[in-house]
């Protein structure tokens, strides 16, 4: 099916693709939010660029958007895969507890913020690009991949994990000059410990058609919390 | 170290009447009370004791009776002994005072200063046990127009509502925060009642879905346990914002509570802490509180009434305008003496508004803009009997939220130390040989025979006011009179002083 969204109204759009049986290419998209929530199965093509909240709830489909994404891109996403062929907004996979993000360039502020993994079920982001402030705060598990393809001296910005107390945080550069919150541990990643991410890396480079070859070489760090219980020494019983 | 804490109670046991029988031993999960081998009697350590009157009910010879700790302090208006007693808990220890169950403060209780009207002579009164009294209610936003076709036939659509035999709900309250025996109570209860109860930031255990008619799921900063099946899963889907208990700040059940079934509802491995930001990080503006409304909306294809929950803040009334026109159906405002099941004791205790005077403005405020019909108000915080429920109405709420109300009708005893644990009445405790004492039957019927005979009351306060339908009451502010209030607070809660025609 084919879709050109422009005057219509999410809803009436997200009816369409259930009706698609999921499903569907949207074409001239211009800023409809909402598009996809909670959409359990099919695939999603979007060309152009898709409003607010793409993909909220996520649960199971595919979305890829031949452009950039806006803010809340897989909010709260349960299963299922997003790729954006560019950049997105703030607060990328917000909270998300399963599923999958590919974007190929760069990201905003608070990327990742309180993703969680429960058993088998493990979030995965992988940013191509750089990432805004705060990407990872509140995490409580799952895993960010960045990749800085540009080899960026800086890729990742202020506020990285801060109140972060579980999950773990990659970044391929050379030097890691970002000051980090104190409860953070951070360490350059020995030979070898790279190969249980490698996957995750190669599925990127395929989605973008990209040479696997020059992003799984380098220097990579490896961010965690230094504990789960972060706060258990904070309080007092009144 | 010196200890320079005394206990706050004292165990006293007549030791005529004590069998040595041991059952306050068994009970006790402080472990205040033993069986001294060498005295052959029992003794009780009272530092322990939280004075949550467990061993009391208990006890087959009443040979039992907490009471206050005789030995005190030197007296003192300025400097009274919790504020030394917390001093030495904060020199010895660094941390945050941590405190349970609602605000304990002498603050004022507006409900008690508010009389309710009753008809004499001229309007007759009505009784409830012969003739039909109407306590239904529906919570949602209400159409302002109706549509008709050519046929003349109505046309409107009515948004999605939430159908309640008498205006009062279960508030939230997470399976984590309470036991599983408590939430199976609640569930049950509350389908029985043709009301709700609301799961909290915990998720929803899976044993508890077929309850869903009479579930309202809540989506927190955590996002705990939320995803699409548990939002499809709730007859309504609530975001909490605030609570009442501790506005402003978020929530933080620590690691030792996740464990078994509260990791695998909340989706968290065990032994983790579960942290519940203070804002949602994707939440700045009502623009952006509307996004999330719409969010959630377009996940479950607008098929059920989304609440926004706030605490009652100074702002209250400007922030409930804003969300009357963020698309949510119903907004919850929790008043300053909400409980909780931990919250940091100087917040708990100074942070906030009276739930009477917050729901008295956003009423008023919102019938001046014009907004009141998009939305329906339900109040907490606290609501501790059916002329609480009724007073509240008459200020304007659609419906109440009870949650400390029925924990108590479970037994709590509201001994404020949910954060221990240790609740030796099952409720807001983790630890299995503790949950199993709250038989979930018994406390759904307990919570059952509370309500019936509240709804009753509500029935005969309004028959007694001439009034049939509980519509008739919502914010009909001329049955309520204040007694001893000043202009200030009559003209925030809309009422006249009594006396006054």
């Amino acid at each position: 099916m084919k879709y050109n969204g422009k005057t219509y109204l999410a809803n009436e759009i997200n009816d369409q693709i259930k009706a698609a049986g999921g499903t569907a290419t949207l074409t001239e998209v211009l800023g409809e939010r909402f598009i996809a929530c909670g959409l359990k199965e099919g695939v999603v093509t979007i060309e152009g660029t898709p409003g607010n909240a793409l993909g909220a709830y996520l649960d199971g489909a595919k979305i890829v958007v031949k452009g950039n994404g806006q803010d809340a891109v897989g909010d709260t996403m349960n299963e299922g895969k997003i790729v954006i062929h560019g950049s997105v907004g703030d607060t990328l996979g917000y909270a998300m507890r399963g599923g999958k993000i590919f974007v190929r360039d760069n990201v905003c502020y608070r990327a990742g913020v309180h993703i969680k993994e429960y058993g088998e079920k493990v979030p995965l982001i992988v940013i191509g690009g750089k990432a805004g402030c705060f990407l990872g705060e509140y995490m409580a598990g799952g895993i960010i991949i960045v990749l800085n393809k540009d080899n960026a001296p800086d890729p990742i910005a202020d506020y990285t994990g801060v109140g972060m107390y579980g999950g773990k945080i990659l970044v391929r550069a050379e030097s890691l000059d970002t000051v980090l919150p104190e409860q953070i541990k951070c360490r350059r990643m020995e030979k070898g410990e790279l190969s249980a991410f490698t996957p995750y890396i190669k599925e990127y480079s395929a989605e973008f058609g990209m040479d696997e070859s020059a992003l799984v070489s380098g220097t990579f760090y490896l961010l965690e919390p230094d504990s789960n219980n972060p706060y258990k020494r904070l309080y007092t019983n009144n | 170290m010196i200890d320079f804490n005394v206990a706050p109670f004292e165990v006293v046991r007549d030791y005529d009447k004590c069998v040595n029988c041991r059952v306050c031993e068994r009970q006790c999960a402080n472990e205040v009370h033993h069986y001294e081998e060498g005295f052959g009697k029992m003794i009780s350590d009272s530092t322990k004791c939280v004075d949550c009157q467990r061993c009391v009910c208990l006890c087959p010879t009443k040979a039992l009776k907490i009471v206050p700790n005789r030995n005190s302090f030197r007296p003192n208006a300025n400097w009274q002994q919790k504020y030394l007693t917390e001093i030495y808990k904060q020199a010895e220890s660094g941390g945050v005072l941590l405190s349970s169950m609602g605000n304990p403060e002498p603050f004022p209780v507006y409900f008690d200063k508010i009389l309710i009207n009753a008809s004499q002579v001229t309007n007759p009164s009505i009784d409830p046990l012969r003739e039909p009294m109407e306590t239904r209610v529906f919570l949602g936003a209400k159409p302002q127009t109706i549509q008709r076709n050519a046929e003349g036939k109505i046309e409107t659509k009515l948004p999605p509502r939430l159908k309640l035999s008498m205006p009062v709900m279960f508030s939230a309250m997470s399976y984590g925060s309470i036991s599983y025996n408590a939430h199976a109570a609640l569930a049950r209860a509350a389908e029985k009642l043709g009301i709700y109860y609301n799961t909290g930031e915990g998720g929803l255990h899976k044993d508890f879905y077929k309850y869903s008619a009479n579930t309202i799921v809540q989506v927190a900063s955590g996002r705990f346990g939320v995803h699409k099946d548990y939002l499809e899963d709730g007859a309504a889907i609530e975001i909490k914002i605030g609570q009442g208990a501790k506005p402003g700040i978020g929530g933080h059940l620590p690691g030792a509570k996740i464990v078994g079934d509260v990791s695998k509802t909340r989706m968290i491995p065990e032994g983790s802490d579960a942290v519940s930001p203070a804002p949602h990080h994707d939440i700045y503006s009502i623009e952006d509180l509307r996004q999330l409304v719409y969010s959630i909306k377009e996940a479950t294809e607008y098929k059920k009434p989304v609440i926004v929950k706030i605490a009652a803040v100074h702002n209250v009334a400007a922030i409930a305008s804003g969300i009357a026109r963020s698309g949510a159906d119903i907004i919850a405002i929790d008043g300053f003496r909400g409980g909780t099941g931990a919250a940091p004791t100087r917040i708990r205790d100074n942070v906030g508004i009276p739930i009477e005077l917050a729901l008295g403005s956003v009423d008023q405020r919102l019938r001046e803009e014009n907004i009141r019909d998009n939305v329906s108000l339900v109040v907490a915080g606290s609501i501790r009997c059916s002329a609480d429920v009724v007073k509240a109405i008459c200020l304007g709420a659609d419906a109440v939220y009870i949650g400390s109300a029925s924990l108590v009708a479970m037994g709590c005893h509201l001994c404020r130390t949910c954060n221990y644990g240790k609740c030796n009445w099952g409720i807001a405790t983790q630890r299995p040989d503790l949950v199993k004492r709250l038989n979930p039957d018994i406390a759904a019927e307990r919570l059952i025979n509370m309500l019936t005979g509240w709804n009753h009351e509500i029935q005969e306060m309004m028959g007694g006011m001439g009034i049939n339908s509980i519509e008739a009451l919502r914010g009909n502010r001329l049955m309520l009179r204040g007694v001893g209030l000043n202009e200030r607070e009559l003209a925030v809660l809309g009422i006249k002083h009594a006396g006054e025609v």
